[in-house]
């Protein structure tokens, strides 16, 4: 890697302003983008590391039953600490990487970075989560922008994630063999007024709703009910590990797979 | 009862100790005083001309020492290739020379084209981006179909991309032809032999060092043989004498055939260190690991199989595109050649046999030997022809197989490939698999599984591989430029204890514990007190190091007929101590006795006595007690084996489980039991990870798309079930003292056919009319093949 200065606030509020120097670029858990350094694929000029505040970890459960939870907050935690509340997001958050991953990626850092095939994001998705930065409060739906790109401002940093818990809820991911991110993951999650599905990993625009899998499930929640659904693979990723038209297929298995494991 | 000691003893391996307490010693662990860093600046494209090369900024940067390029080592030798091949046509293969660094064109993405030495690692790597270099990309080649059909030739004073087109046996082409023409039935199948990356857990590093005051270089390096590196290095590249050149293969994690070689690195860094009066270093990044190490296989084969109604076999005849990347490293002509044509017969009596061999230049990284090397290929084809063949005969795969075995009686048996196999047993495999695999409950899992929405399938595999690389008589007929003899010296020092200098080479193999098991044995001591010394040629006899599992069927021989000459020359210092005639004394269970009276004396004594020869008989015997022995075989070893795999197929997604996994090996003699199944366990995780994961992947500009684990898919422990694995099939090897053959690659030829047989017996099993998936059977291809994607 090249040369950097790094700190290490204690507070938000010192974390904004240390993001404000040029080409600063904040490090959550590190997950990607240590190995982003170590290639030499990128040159900030300084860390600052959120991995020292205090305000930016912890799980816990909003007035309105909302699952709450800190954008420093590791997967491991999240996995350990939603388990009681939102058992899906929990098998998600325990399902990311390996256990030396989930120690030190965080949900700040992937929401952040909104890679195509990561998990969080069909979660964050599917949940119409808020997501709450030092500055503002975002609908998920307005959030994600397409292949990491968010709706984030330069030196804006995720504070916390709030999500609202759903009655049934699954996550089904399909492995890409190598990396074992998603090839195709689907978040299901069923509510009061209607179920939102998830889908990560298939497309080029990154996590996008499948609407009318909702539609069909909101009127009919199983998995029977998108089964005479078909999914266009116009916009989906192909790769060494899947064409479009496979990707397009699991898009339909993993949905059904999670609608029957909600 | 299994012995706890000596041969046959599963002794748990000794060297695990400071391997798994992180206290192994390899190349990167050695400091030296005053070192400085090396630094490669690599092709990023995979063809291109070097219009010009500016360090001039370079030279400025903080801690640069120096800055080599092609053009520094124009005047030294090339990398040569060990092994001459000839065409069908009698035209020697052709051997553009492969420079330390790449001159005038590189070839390859990642390419050396030039390296900077500096006082720290980053600041090399620094000075290496600001080296400016002016690289004109030309067209680049990277499928072998279109390489041989012309330019742009990946070099150019050759003007062809094809390195040699051989015939194996050309004169059988003609029976073999006319056997196909007139055969009642003939299976065709065209299938890839995937290309992998070694991906060895060590990095390939090196460290070279020089003394001004004595002129005595030494290198450090990663590798599995450190006297052949010596030689090349000496003989062909720097011209360095070999006794002024020291190299050590420390503890080396893993190669697999990759650091079998020698690279330019290791030039480099010597030349640099004479340079510089420096020891100079360097250590691959994983990245460098993926575009540099001399990758595997890569073949792309139609295999055709005549046989009468009943299954019996005619002929194989096949046509095989290998490709050996852009340059020729030292064993890239003999592994799809010698290592892969003379096996093309299995384990199979039949008559016709022809193998057409075209060896391919493209601008990828080069191709060598790999886990099995060219055994894998050509079991490969075989068993998966084999396998189709029944399925349109609607013959039983297993009895398909049986029809055709080589049986006991006929052995010594020459096959129609031309190796003479000297023992074998393959029906009982067979039987042992049979028993072991519970193919009488297979029709339940099945049941099973297709209750679970899963479809099932078992796959069969039956193959023969040469083994103990070596006979040198053999292997000059047949074009090696080396004798691959090995050697040993067993140093019984005075207090009893016992130093056993091997030209083997252990990387993983477990020799320091079942070497000693051998000594140990012959000479009645506690194999505890036999230690083995390997991997420096200033401490060991010249061999020729591990590959192609030989150490134990070669090198452990030499270790036989050294110690065998150490007992006997203790017989004479324990004749005198007794005071009898040498004839009469025995040896048994470490002592030496006079027939017929209580006279004895123990091993341990009469090393003592060696070395304080007082009163001694110098006028017979002289002092001490060392002997070396070099051991050439007559023949290669054949290990074989029979091989079960079940799999389950998920029909929605098209991922495949391997379920169950037997593997019956007949490895004769075994010496550590543990060891064995240990390599087995290894083998059959590399064979299922190329058949199921592995995927290297160049784009049409020859750019590696699969160079990183992010897309380069290796087997986990969650990839592999639990295996059965057996070695108690035995027909000990006729020629070498210990009977034993070699168990190193097994698991990696054996099983890929295996696992792709049982795919397509479970995709068969659904109704697909599927035949063929090449590698690796992912689940997007399994997919596309159920549903004509």
């Amino acid at each position: 890697m090249y040369a950097f200065d790094i700190e290490r606030p204690t507070t938000i509020a010192d974390a904004v302003a240390a993001l404000g120097a040029e080409d600063a670029q904040a490090l959550g858990g590190g997950q990607t983008l240590i190995p982003t350094l170590k290639q030499r694929l990128a040159m900030p000029s300084k860390l600052v590391s959120l991995t020292a505040i205090p305000e930016l970890k912890g799980v816990c459960v909003a007035d309105d039953g909302a699952l709450c939870i800190g954008g420093g907050t590791t997967h491991a935690t999240v996995a350990a600490q939603a388990a009681a509340h939102y058992p899906a997001l929990a098998a998600l958050a325990g399902g990311i990487g390996d256990p030396a991953v989930r120690n030190r990626g965080t949900i700040g850092g992937s929401l952040a970075n909104n890679d195509p095939a990561a998990c969080y994001p069909a979660a964050a998705l599917a949940s119409g989560a808020t997501i709450v930065t030092n500055a503002r409060q975002m609908a998920a739906d307005d959030y994600f922008q397409g292949l990491f790109t968010t709706a984030l401002d330069e030196g804006e940093i995720i504070t916390e994630v709030r999500f609202p818990v759903p009655d049934r809820a699954a996550y089904m991911k399909f492995q890409q063999p190598a990396s074992r991110f998603a090839l195709t993951g689907v978040f299901v999650a069923k509510y009061a007024d209607g179920v939102r599905v998830a889908v990560t990993g298939a497309s080029e625009g990154g996590v996008f709703r499948w609407t009318e899998a909702e539609a069909a499930l909101s009127a009919d929640f199983s998995a029977d009910a998108v089964a005479g659904l078909s999914v266009s693979s116009n916009g989906m990723m192909g790769d060494v590990h899947g064409t479009p038209d496979y990707r397009a297929h699991l898009v339909k298995v993993m949905t059904k797979r999670a609608v029957a494991a909600a | 009862m299994p012995k706890d000691t000596g041969i046959g003893a599963s002794t748990k391996r000794r060297e695990d100790v400071r391997f798994l307490t992180g206290r192994g010693k390899y190349t990167d662990d050695i400091q030296l005083t005053g070192q400085a860093h090396a630094a490669f600046v690599r092709s990023q494209v995979a063809h291109g001309e070097i219009l010009s090369i500016d360090t001039s900024d370079a030279e400025k940067m903080p801690g640069v020492l120096a800055i080599f390029t092609g053009e520094d080592f124009v005047d030294v030798g090339g990398n040569p290739a060990g092994w001459l091949i000839n065409s069908r046509d009698g035209e020697p293969m052709k051997e553009p020379k492969r420079p330390v660094l790449a001159h005038g064109k590189v070839r390859h993405v990642g390419d050396a084209y030039a390296a900077v030495i500096a006082e720290t690692a980053e600041q090399a790597r620094d000075a290496a981006e600001a080296i400016a270099a002016d690289i004109k990309e030309l067209p680049a080649v990277t499928n072998m179909a279109q390489a041989l059909a012309g330019a742009p030739f990946v070099h150019d004073e050759i003007a062809t991309n094809q390195c040699f087109d051989w015939g194996w046996i050309e004169d059988n082409r003609a029976a073999t032809d006319e056997a196909i023409r007139n055969a009642p039935h003939v299976t065709t199948l065209e299938l890839v032999n995937n290309r992998l990356v070694p991906n060895a857990m060590e990095p390939r590093a090196s460290t070279g060092d020089y003394d001004p005051g004595t002129g005595d270089y030494t290198l450090y390096t990663t590798s599995q043989n450190p006297h052949l590196t010596r030689l090349l290095i000496s003989a062909f590249v720097l011209g360095i004498p070999e006794n002024k050149l020291r190299v050590i293969a420390p503890d080396v994690g893993g190669g697999f055939g990759s650091k079998i070689y020698h690279y330019g690195e290791e030039a480099l860094v010597l030349a640099a260190a004479k340079k510089l009066g420096r020891p100079v270093r360097w250590t691959a990044t994983r990245s460098e690991s993926f575009l540099t190490d001399a990758h595997g296989r890569d073949h792309v084969t139609k295999i055709e199989l005549a046989c009468e109604k009943d299954g019996t076999f005619i002929a194989f005849r096949t046509e095989t595109m290998a490709n050996v990347g852009a340059y020729l490293s030292n064993f890239s002509t003999a592994t799809p050649t010698f290592l892969h044509g003379t096996l093309m017969a299995g384990n199979y009596t039949v008559p016709n046999v022809y193998v057409n061999v075209k060896a391919v230049f493209t601008n990828t990284a080069p191709v060598d030997a790999y886990r099995g090397a060219g055994r894998p290929e050509a079991t490969y084809s075989i068993e998966r022809v084999i396998d189709k063949a029944a399925r349109e005969l609607g013959l039983d795969p297993i009895a398909i197989r049986r029809k055709n075995f080589v049986k006991p009686d006929q052995f010594p048996f020459t096959s129609a490939a031309g190796l003479e196999y000297d023992i074998g047993n393959y029906d009982a495999l067979m039987d042992k698999l049979e028993e072991l695999a519970d193919f009488g409950g297979f029709a339940e899992r099945r049941k099973a599984s297709e209750a679970a929405g899963k479809l099932r399938g078992l796959g069969i595999n039956s193959y023969i591989e040469a083994c103990g690389i070596a006979p040198s008589n053999l292997v000059g007929i047949l074009g090696s430029r080396v004798g691959l003899y090995d050697a040993a010296t067993v140093r019984v020092n005075a207090t009893g204890n016992i130093s056993v200098m091997v030209g083997a080479h252990s990387h993983g193999q477990g020799h320091e514990t079942a070497f000693p098991q051998v000594v140990g044995e012959m000479l009645g001591i506690d194999p505890a007190s036999v230690d083995i010394v390997h991997g420096d040629t200033s401490k060991i006899p010249f061999g020729m190091g591990s590959y192609g599992s030989r150490s134990l069927a070669v090198c452990g021989s030499a270790v036989v007929r050294a110690t065998e000459k150490v007992i006997a020359k203790a017989k004479k210092i324990a004749a005198h101590m007794l005071e009898a005639s040498e004839a009469d004394v025995e040896f048994a269970e470490g002592n030496f006795t006079v027939a017929g009276t209580d006279k004895s004396v123990s091993f341990g004594e009469v090393a003592l006595k060696a070395y304080i020869p007082h009163n001694f008989p110098l006028d017979s015997v002289e002092p001490g007690l060392e002997e070396t022995a070099f051991y050439d075989p007559a023949n290669f070893t054949y290990p074989a084996g029979g091989y079960a795999c079940e799999v389950e197929v998920d029909p929605e997604t098209g991922k495949v489980t391997v379920e169950r996994f037997t593997a019956c090996d007949d490895f004769g003699n075994v010496i550590n039991p543990m060891i064995v199944s240990g390599q087995v366990h290894g083998g059959i995780g590399q064979g299922i990870g190329q058949a199921l994961l592995e995927n290297t992947v160049y784009d049409e500009n020859g750019q590696l798309t699969s160079a990183s684990y992010m897309d380069y898919a290796m087997p986990r422990a969650d990839d592999l079930p639990f295996y059965t694995v057996d070695h108690s099939c035995v027909t000990p090897c006729t020629h070498n003292p210990l009977g034993v053959k070699g168990c190193g690659e097994a698991g990696a030829i054996g099983s890929p056919p295996a696992v792709v047989n049982a795919v397509i017996d479970a995709l068969q099993s659904g109704g697909h009319n599927v035949t063929h998936i090449d590698m690796p059977v992912s689940p997007s291809r399994v997919w596309a093949a159920m549903n004509n994607a």
